[in-house]
């Protein structure tokens, strides 16, 4: 009778825990609708999608320009960070000894730890200069930003790879050896492919880091509400636009805001299903993906 | 002093958000050293704050503009502060001064080149703060004379991210309050008048905005004790803290 008693107990007590973050989650998402959803009405849908001037003290709220800010940012970043980071989770993985490991591991993880705000100074300090100095124009750029987030998710996705990589069972590996495949093409056509359901795990999760940063992307991305003609002409990021006017904002600007934060929900939402897509058929496809 | 069950004398004050925090602060100094005194301060804007003080709704309206002749009929007004804004530069630009037209020209782009104002032959980045920000909406007040900043002007939200921006980029203009401006860019003279506290207090200096109480008609008893206090040292160095010149000057007016 005890025993079924704390069976029961430990059973709803984790469904609670379980159920409540779920909820905590749904709670956010319809303040952010009840909040966001007059000023979408009012604006209508597709001119506040669709609409390329922001310009919240006349009472113009169309968000493209940021939308495309967001994107361009994100996959601007993704495009540096992915090649780089497998790479370099390929050599830790496989190649380095593990002495190297044990001093390279740690030293990318701090990467993670540093909080966005020094990345952002370090940014403007450093890398805007730099690109002026490169470049022309004023320094703040989509690629800046683009440089800054591809250093900050980094660690995300080399780590994440990583582990795909090493828990591909080592059967794999000396079968291929044994076939008399030389290490870089067991590590290109048997281990890499059987951990690409890992890898894209990885890469989504260094996407939603991208598309979520705030302030490192205020700080160097130049915050302008106009298309870009190229990476180097300053954007203005969905999150960047909500952090930025917040502080101020009151009835239907203060509307308007919550709108953003609907379209870059939908926008990760979308984005998310697309990631996960892939994710599953690449795991059908290979069949050999334990992740 | 405090009776229990004894009626709290009360002041209303609304009007202008830029003078919101000050009158805050001061609301809140002076309540603390006078407990029967209850003071309530809102928002609204400068309008609503003079509109209200005239029809009565209200004891101390606030306004961060310059009051016309029929906005300020029957009122009283006590300039309790002015707000200078700076305009900053890199310190190796050889720019040194620019009249507020030259300044309105190039944030709303019709100047794109530092040649065009006696510096050296490169295009201006114009760096500004974020809509809504209580020094653009002064800027734009003050010197924008309904001329739109030019949409493609580089946005930071804070100012000391302005200034860093400008301290990096010896092709930068930017715009921060007196009070903010540190050793990192250079402060443009404006019609060959320096910003500093003095220029700013005296009006020599154009870019400020006063920061005015109103009241109808004569205070009295509460209300006139509080704004006595306001220009006593005490109530000065509050204004002090809070960024603004002070304008001691103005006592001999209230007595």
């Amino acid at each position: 009778m005890n025993n079924r008693l704390e069976e029961y107990l430990i059973e709803k007590g984790l469904f609670i825990t379980a159920i409540s973050s779920i909820l905590i989650i749904l709670l956010i998402i319809t303040f952010i609708f009840i909040e966001g959803f007059p000023a979408i009405e009012s604006y209508g849908v597709l001119n506040f999608v669709f609409g390329s001037t922001w310009a919240p003290l006349k009472g113009e709220f169309g968000v493209l320009t940021m939308i495309v800010g967001t994107l361009g940012i994100t996959f601007l970043a993704l495009a540096l960070a992915v090649p780089l980071s497998l790479l370099c989770a390929i050599f830790m993985a496989e190649i380095a000894p593990s002495s190297m490991r044990r001093i390279l591991k740690p030293v990318i993880e701090t990467l993670a730890a540093i909080p966005s705000v020094v990345y952002g100074f370090f940014g403007l300090i450093v890398l805007v200069p730099l690109m002026r100095e490169q470049f022309g124009g004023t320094g703040f750029s989509m690629l800046t930003a683009s440089v800054i987030l591809m250093v900050m998710i980094l660690p995300t996705i080399i780590s994440v790879s990583e582990d795909a990589l090493r828990s591909i069972p080592y059967e794999y590996k000396e079968a291929s050896l044994a076939l008399g495949a030389t290490q870089w093409q067991t590590i290109k056509n048997v281990i890499f492919p059987a951990a690409i359901p890992g890898v894209i795990t990885g890469i989504i999760l260094g996407m939603g880091r991208a598309i979520g940063e705030t302030l490192a992307v205020i700080m160097v991305a130049g915050n302008v509400t106009q298309f870009p003609s190229s990476v180097l002409d300053p954007v203005r990021a969905l999150t960047s636009n909500i952090a930025i006017e917040m502080g101020y904002a009151t009835g239907m600007h203060y509307n308007a805001l919550f709108g953003t934060a609907i379209v870059l929900f939908f926008m990760i939402i979308f984005l998310l299903v697309l990631a996960n897509y892939f994710h599953y058929k690449k795991k059908v496809v290979i069949g050999g993906g334990y992740l | 002093m405090v009776n229990p069950g004894s009626s709290h004398e009360s002041i209303q004050i609304a009007g202008s958000t830029s003078v919101q925090p000050v009158a805050e602060k001061l609301a809140q100094e002076y309540m603390n050293s006078h407990p029967d005194v209850r003071i309530n301060v809102q928002g609204g804007g400068s309008g609503l704050g003079i509109r209200s003080t005239q029809q009565g709704i209200i004891e101390i309206g606030t306004s961060s503009k310059k009051l016309n002749d029929n906005e300020s009929k029957d009122l009283k007004q006590y300039i309790i502060g002015k707000e200078g804004i700076v305009v900053g530069v890199n310190k190796e630009n050889t720019v040194d001064d620019l009249t507020i037209n030259q300044i309105r020209d190039i944030f709303s782009g019709k100047i794109s080149n530092w040649k065009e104002v006696g510096g050296s032959n490169q295009e201006i980045h114009v760096i500004v703060r974020e809509e809504g920000s209580g020094t653009r909406t002064a800027f734009e007040d003050i010197v924008m004379d309904e001329e739109d900043i030019r949409p493609e002007s580089i946005v930071q939200s804070s100012t000391e991210m302005v200034k860093q921006a400008v301290k990096q980029d010896p092709q930068a203009i930017g715009f921060v309050s007196l009070a903010h401006l540190g050793d990192d860019v250079k402060a443009l003279m404006v019609g060959g008048i320096a910003p500093t506290e003095h220029s700013v207090s005296k009006g020599t200096y154009l870019i400020q905005r006063p920061f005015i109480f109103l009241v109808k008609g004569e205070p009295e008893s509460t209300l006139k004790e509080f704004i006595r206090w306001i220009y006593s040292n005490e109530g000065q160095e509050v204004i002090r803290s809070e960024k603004i010149v002070p304008f001691i000057a103005n006592v001999s007016d209230d007595s």
